[in-house]
C-alpha cells in the first residue's frame, strides 16, 4: 500500500539544522520555540503577524520609492556638483565594464529587496482580505530563495564608509534617498521580526 | 530518558524549505514537498563535494581580490592605486579607525574565516567526526550571518566610482579586484547555503543506532 503525502497530522517537527523530531507546542503569543539539541530557532509566534508584517512591509514599499527615485548623496568639489541614485550607481559600473559587479549590486541592493516586498505583499493582502490558496505555499517559496541575497543593511554601511572616505574630497550632502534607505531597513527588520511563516504554510496545508 | 530520535531514523523526510515532514512513498522517484512542492531530500543531494568545489574556487580568487587593485584614484596632484588591505591603512591613518576595524573584519577577515571555517566544517562531516559538535553548529550558524557583510567594498566602489567623475582633476575607477572580490562573495554564500548542518549531527544518531 502507498502512503500518499501528507500523511496524519502528527503534532512533530524535526529541527532545520539538526533533524531532531520533537513536539510543535503551541506557542503563547511572544514565544519563541528552540531546538531541545542544537537550539535552532524552531519557531516563533509573533503578536498579530498578518497585521503588522502588512503595515511594515507596505511602509517599507514606499520608503523603497523613495530610496530609489532620489539621489543617495551629492558631492561638491572646487565647484563642481555631483550626485547620484542607485541606478545611476549601477548603470555607471556597467559602462565602465564591471558589468558582472554592476549586475551583482543591482540584484542584491535594488532588485531581490523590491521582489521580496512585493511577493510578500502579493501573498499577504489576499490573505488578509480572506482569500486562501493552496498555491501559495509553493509561491512564498521563491520569496524564501530571494531573502539571502538582499543586503541592503550592508549597502548603507557602504555609504557610510563612502562617505568618511569622501569627506576629504569636497563637501558631501546626504540625499534624501540615504535617509530614506536607512528608514527602510528599520522598517524591514520590524516586519521580518513581526512575520510567522507558519501562518503560511498553516494556510497551505487547509482544504481550499 | 527516551532515546532521541531524528526524522531520518524515523523514515522521514523533513522539508528543506518549509518544514513540513513526509513519508517517503516505496518507489523513491524525484520527491517533492507535499505542502510547498519544492524537491523534497533527507540531506541537500551532494551537499559534501558542492561545497568543496564552491570554497575551492572561492579561495583561488581570494588571492586577486587581495592583491590586485581594487580602486584607482587620479586627481591633479596624485595617482593613487588601492588594494583592499591599502584602503583600510588609509581610514587607520587618517583617524578614522572605528572605521577602519569594520572595513578590515567584512572585507579581509570574513571572506577567510568564512572559507576556512566553512573547510573545516564540510572536512568534519566527511570524516564523520562527533566532536565539538554543539561549536561546529555554532560555527556555522555565525558563518551564514555573517557572511553578506564582506560585499561592503563592493558597495563603497560603485558609490565612489559614480560620484567622483570630474573629468580633467578628480576621477576613481575600479580595479580587477572589484570583479574577483565580488565573485568571492557570491561563491562563499553559495557554499553556506549548500552545506547540510544536519550532517554535523548525523554521525551521534547513526553511533546509536549502531549500537542498539
Amino acid at each position: 500500500m502507498r502512503v500518499d503525502p501528507p500523511i496524519s497530522p502528527v503534532p512533530l517537527v524535526a529541527c532545520h539544522e539538526c533533524d531532531l523530531l520533537q513536539h510543535d507546542a503551541p506557542l503563547q503569543a511572544g514565544e519563541t520555540a528552540r531546538c531541545a539539541r542544537c537550539g535552532a530557532e524552531l519557531a516563533r509566534n509573533p503578536p498579530d503577524s498578518l497585521d503588522r508584517t502588512l503595515a511594515y512591509t507596505l511602509t517599507a514599499a514606499i520608503l523603497y520609492v523613495l530610496a530609489n527615485a532620489f539621489p543617495l548623496m551629492g558631492l561638491e568639489m572646487q565647484g563642481h556638483h555631483a550626485e547620484v541614485t542607485l541606478f545611476a550607481a549601477v548603470r555607471n559600473l556597467w559602462q565602465i565594464g564591471m558589468q558582472p559587479v554592476a549586475a551583482l549590486v543591482f540584484v542584491t541592493a535594488q532588485l531581490f529587496p523590491l521582489l521580496e516586498m512585493l511577493m510578500i505583499l502579493l501573498v499577504l493582502l489576499p490573505l488578509r482580505l480572506g482569500c486562501r490558496s493552496p498555491r501559495v505555499a509553493a509561491f512564498f517559496r521563491l520569496v524564501l530563495s530571494v531573502q539571502p541575497w538582499g543586503m541592503m543593511e550592508v549597502f548603507l554601511l557602504g555609504m557610510l564608509v563612502s562617505l568618511v572616505k569622501l569627506a576629504h574630497s569636497g563637501s558631501v550632502i546626504l540625499g534624501t534617498a540615504f535617509w530614506a534607505t536607512a528608514a527602510l531597513i528599520l522598517v524591514l527588520t520590524l516586519a521580518g521580526r513581526a512575520f510567522d511563516r507558519r501562518l503560511l504554510w498553516r494556510v497551505a496545508a487547509e482544504p481550499a | 530518558m527516551k532515546p532521541r530520535l531524528t526524522a531520518r531514523q524515523a523514515g522521514l523526510l523533513s522539508c528543506h524549505v518549509c518544514g513540513q515532514l513526509a513519508q517517503a512513498p516505496e518507489a523513491a522517484g524525484p520527491l517533492r514537498c507535499p505542502r510547498c512542492a519544492a524537491p523534497l531530500h533527507l540531506r541537500k543531494p551532494a551537499s559534501i563535494s558542492t561545497t568543496w568545489a564552491l570554497l575551492a574556487a572561492a579561495a583561488l580568487l581570494y588571492l586577486p581580490a587581495n592583491l590586485m587593485p581594487i580602486m584607482i584614484t587620479t586627481s591633479l596632484v596624485s595617482h593613487q592605486v588601492d588594494t583592499i588591505m591599502s584602503g583600510v591603512i588609509f581610514l587607520w591613518v587618517d583617524g578614522q579607525w572605528p572605521l577602519a576595524v569594520v572595513v578590515f573584519f567584512a572585507s579581509v577577515v570574513v571572506p577567510l574565516l568564512k572559507i576556512l571555517a566553512l573547510a573545516y566544517l564540510t572536512a568534519s562531516v566527511q570524516l564523520r567526526s562527533r566532536h565539538r559538535v554543539m561549536q561546529r553548529a555554532r560555527l556555522y550558524r555565525l558563518v551564514e550571518f555573517v557572511g553578506r557583510w564582506s560585499m561592503l567594498d563592493i558597495y563603497v566602489i560603485t558609490l565612489l566610482v559614480a560620484l567622483v567623475q570630474f573629468r580633467g582633476f578628480a576621477t576613481v575607477d575600479t580595479g580587477p579586484a572589484a570583479l574577483a572580490f565580488g565573485a568571492v562573495v557570491v561563491l562563499t554564500m553559495f557554499a553556506a547555503l549548500t552545506f547540510d548542518p544536519r550532517l554535523i549531527w548525523d554521525p551521534l544518531t547513526d553511533s546509536e543506532t549502531a549500537d542498539d
